[in-house]
């Protein structure tokens, strides 16, 4: 289990947290890596934010009453 | 027309929207639609019943686009376009990013506001075919990984690189088509009509 990764790496593990269980080690290697660079956690907030859109997106579909493609 | 059929009638390009979002193909979204129009026909008291009618319909509508996607499963394949990464742009070969990530700001100050939706709307229409489907089986069907690749006879492998890059693809969308022109003190209606 290789502990240092770099930022594709890193961001490539975050990526796969939307949709699987990272194992212990691949959790420990994102917090290392998080500790020390700058620009992965800014795109973990980035990943948040979309997560939050799409469940805001869902609402959106069911309750929404116009429809934006007319308006387009 | 009578009521039933007019409420019907006003809601359907809705439906018809998220139908052909998720199975990017017209004929089939057509029939996932009309089966759907068809099953709320079908229980007049439950239709009757419904305050909320969109969301009992998009609630039918996304079994039926499950029930398309079982139909037609072997011929939802990718396109050349699906196969397209953007890792490459993103990163230098040393695996440090080209140009650092740009912080997005308050969460609920975009979450709030209608032209942000559509801008995702814009940005996930703009997806390639497959990504887009199994970014929509994922986040608007909230189908767990297992399912979808049950479903589509997929490797679990092979799901994740398709939503690695279909989430790459609509952060690099979002940053375009709407922080990138906030922080240009543009606004939304505008943008979306250069775009």
């Amino acid at each position: 289990m290789k502990l240092m990764r770099n930022c594709r790496e890193i961001t490539a593990l975050v990526l796969q947290a939307e949709d699987r269980e990272l194992g212990v080690g691949e959790r420990l290697a994102v917090r290392l890596h998080m500790l020390v660079c700058k620009a992965c956690p800014v795109f973990g907030r980035q990943l948040q934010l979309m997560r939050r859109a799409s469940q805001r997106w869902r609402q959106y579909s069911e309750v929404g009453t116009e429809d934006p493609g007319q308006r387009r | 027309m009578t009521d039933i059929a007019a409420q019907l009638n006003g809601l359907r390009p809705q439906l018809l929207k998220f139908a052909r979002l998720q199975l990017r193909n017209a004929s089939w979204a057509e029939d996932a639609v009309s089966e759907t129009l068809l099953a709320a026909l079908e229980r007049p008291q439950a239709f009757a019943a419904q305050s909320q009618l969109k969301t009992w319909l998009i609630g039918i509508l996304k079994h039926k686009l499950i029930d398309q996607i079982r139909r037609n499963s072997r011929e939802l394949s990718s396109t050349p376009e699906d196969g397209l990464d953007l890792d490459e742009e993103l990163f230098q070969a040393d695996g440090h990013w080209r140009d650092a990530p740009k912080d997005w700001g308050d969460p609920e100050h975009c979450l709030q506001q209608l032209d942000f939706m559509r801008v995702l709307d814009l940005c996930v229409e703009r997806l390639p075919g497959q990504q887009g489907r199994l970014f929509m089986m994922r986040e608007w069907l909230e189908l767990d990984s297992e399912e979808i690749c049950k479903e589509l006879a997929i490797s679990p492998t092979n799901l994740w690189v398709m939503l690695h890059r279909a989430r790459l693809r609509l952060r690099e969308c979002l940053q375009q088509h709407w922080f990138d022109e906030q922080g240009r003190g543009g606004d939304a209606a505008t943008k979306r009509e250069q775009a």
